[in-house]
């Protein structure tokens, strides 16, 4: 049982490699990266949010430190463009990871709604912030050095590290999953105080949780700077989006919530489709009327995400067979008498 | 006799409610010790200051001799005070034996659990023991949502039990429970006493309280109003005042801590 689903991971992990291989059509590649980066950070907010039911909606505060990491070092340090640039997403993640700390001591000493109406506040204090100081560029943004890869090429560099990205996440997602901080988060997700009254350090561990889902989404913001070659605070190719938590949110919701191929699922499936969509009709309210159809279909149907749907099918089915053969072996031992 | 666990002259409101007035309570070592009341006494409350939910007003905490009057739950949970609520509080989207589990371990540091597994052998084989003693190592593997309200009753005692506190704060112990688990509660307790832990209990079930406790404690509108052994509680006339003649019923908040 546990090796075939290790199968469906190396599948899909083959299938993520040979995509752009076998896909020579730049802007479907470019689906592919921003699908990708999308995973990533569905699948890191979900390490913190899904895991402890702590729902932030200011991740994007991460994402956009991130891509102003690296917009700021590669422009003040001149750097040369070209791949000496992603050595800079893991200065990203700590820097994310940095700012992720104070965030979480203040925001996180308040629960469920409160919480997220403080995680929403945060999120707009950084926009602002990113729109009205000097350095950053204001409202105009920061140009990164123009990266001159040719058009067939361009896209693989950003695509590999993205996967990469993706393949770090999961890892760590699962790892956390198997070890006693992540029981300590799920026990907190069902009941916080109990939790506390039985030894787990409740603030320490929502904390670390909350700084190690900020790194993955600082690097992913990072890469999002490089590959579009420039950051505003808001508007077109914005680094702090709004919808950005809502659509990682949504992701992991749609995938399944607390698990840790949904929110993977579920940023494929959306992500991919957005971009699709987006491409092939360039109308983005087609794409919010869709999305949002298929939102009210997806909860009324399965309201805890295709991935428990799909396992909770799976195992009334096991279930169903061995009734049927518990059935079939008294009809014989019947028919024998 | 040495005390174990006592609070002095505690005091607690919430907003005009005066819940513990004065009150005071002294828990032997080895003991068992009823905490009895009517409704609204302060039972509950007394039980929320004394494992760190709640912060007094006035008065203090002792335990083992040293002051634990405002540490927060998980302190107190590690110096050895184990408790369970009136109302069960379990992790229902979990296993019974993740649940177990998460009160294993409750002293090491927090950057521990980082690195290390949610179980060894040795933590699971020790969780699975406490199943077994009371009665629902086979729902092991389930979700404990899914538990009957009497097994969730046995899986918070289990899990208080795993991580070996040196007293036991019981709330309601044989509350909505029926009469043969309430035995089997009783003789838990009864045969874990005699391995020297001690026991606190709130409890409504006199028969249950009698016949279990070497002491006990009525509380009254938010103070201790007599404490001896059970036969003389019973006899006492202020006892009987207090339960018939009350007339505080239902004042003051039970159940104070928010989940």
């Amino acid at each position: 049982m546990l090796q075939k689903k290790n199968l469906w991971w190396v599948v899909a992990l083959a299938a993520f490699v040979a995509f752009p291989l076998l896909q020579k059509n730049p802007s479907y590649q470019t689906i592919g990266v921003w699908t990708l980066l999308y995973m990533a950070c569905a699948a890191s907010w979900n390490m913190f949010s899904g895991y402890s039911g702590y729902i932030a909606l200011g991740s994007g505060v991460f994402f956009g430190s991130g891509a102003y990491t690296m917009a700021l070092i590669s422009v003040h340090a001149h750097m040369a463009p070209g791949a000496a640039m992603f050595w800079l997403v893991p200065v990203a993640g700590v820097v994310a990871t940095a700012i992720a700390v104070p965030f979480g001591w203040i925001s996180l000493r308040v629960r469920r709604h409160t919480f997220v109406v403080i995680t929403i506040a945060f999120f707009f204090i950084f926009q602002n912030a990113a729109s009205n100081l000097s350095f950053t560029g204001g409202t105009s943004g920061l140009q990164l050095p123009f990266i001159t890869w040719g058009v067939s090429y361009f896209d693989l560099p950003f695509y590999y590290v993205a996967l990469g990205l993706v393949i770090f996440v999961t890892i760590l997602s699962a790892l956390v999953r198997r070890s006693r901080f992540g029981l300590q988060l799920l026990a907190i997700r069902d009941d916080e105080d109990r939790a506390l009254g039985l030894g787990v350090k409740v603030q320490a561990v929502k904390i670390t949780g909350f700084a190690m889902s900020a790194f993955t989404i600082g690097m992913a913001g990072a890469v999002y700077a490089m590959f579009l070659g420039q950051v505003y605070p808001a508007g077109s190719g914005f680094a702090f989006d709004p919808l950005f938590d809502l659509s990682i949110a949504m992701m992991s919701f749609f995938g399944g919530l607390g698990t840790l191929a949904g929110p993977l699922i579920g940023a494929l499936i959306l992500e991919s489709a957005q971009q699709y969509l987006t491409v092939n009709y360039s109308n983005g309210s087609l794409y919010l009327i869709l999305l949002g159809g298929l939102f009210l279909i997806v909860f009324m149907v399965m309201p805890q995400g295709i991935v428990v749907a799909i396992r909770d099918r799976v195992s009334k089915r096991a279930q169903r067979e061995k009734a049927a053969v518990a059935d079939n072996e008294l009809l014989t031992a019947g028919a024998a008498k | 006799m040495t005390t174990l666990l006592s609070a002095s002259n505690v005091s607690r409101a919430f907003g005009g409610v005066q819940a513990l007035n004065l009150c005071s309570l002294e828990v032997e070592k080895g003991s068992i010790t009823g905490l009895i009341g009517p409704n609204g006494s302060g039972k509950t409350t007394l039980f929320n200051v004394m494992t760190g939910y709640v912060k007094p007003d006035s008065g203090t905490v002792t335990f083992n001799g040293e002051d634990i009057t405002n540490a927060r739950p998980d302190v107190v949970f590690a110096r050895g005070i184990g408790r369970t609520f009136q109302l069960t509080r379990i992790f229902a989207q979990m296993s019974v034996l993740e649940n177990m589990l998460v009160a294993t371990q409750h002293d090491e540091g927090w950057l521990r659990g980082l690195t290390r597994s949610k179980s060894s052998p040795l933590e699971v084989d020790n969780a699975m023991e406490w199943l077994e003693f009371v009665g629902i190592a086979r729902l092991a593997d389930l979700q404990a949502g899914s538990l009957s309200y009497g097994q969730r009753k046995l899986l918070e005692l289990a899990y208080v039990l795993v991580a070996d506190p040196d007293v036991i704060l019981l709330d309601e112990p044989a509350g909505g429970v029926n009469l043969t688990l309430i035995n089997q509660i009783a003789d838990k307790i009864r045969t874990l006493n005699a391995q020297g832990k001690t026991f606190l209990i709130v409890e409504h079930n006199m028969e249950f309280v009698m016949n279990l406790c070497d002491s006990v404690t009525v509380m009254h509108q938010g103070t201790d109003l007599v404490s001896g052994l059970p036969a003389e509680v019973r006899a006492n006339p202020m006892v009987l005042d207090a339960y018939l003649g009350g007339g505080d019923d239902d004042e003051a908040p039970e159940e104070v801590v928010h989940a």
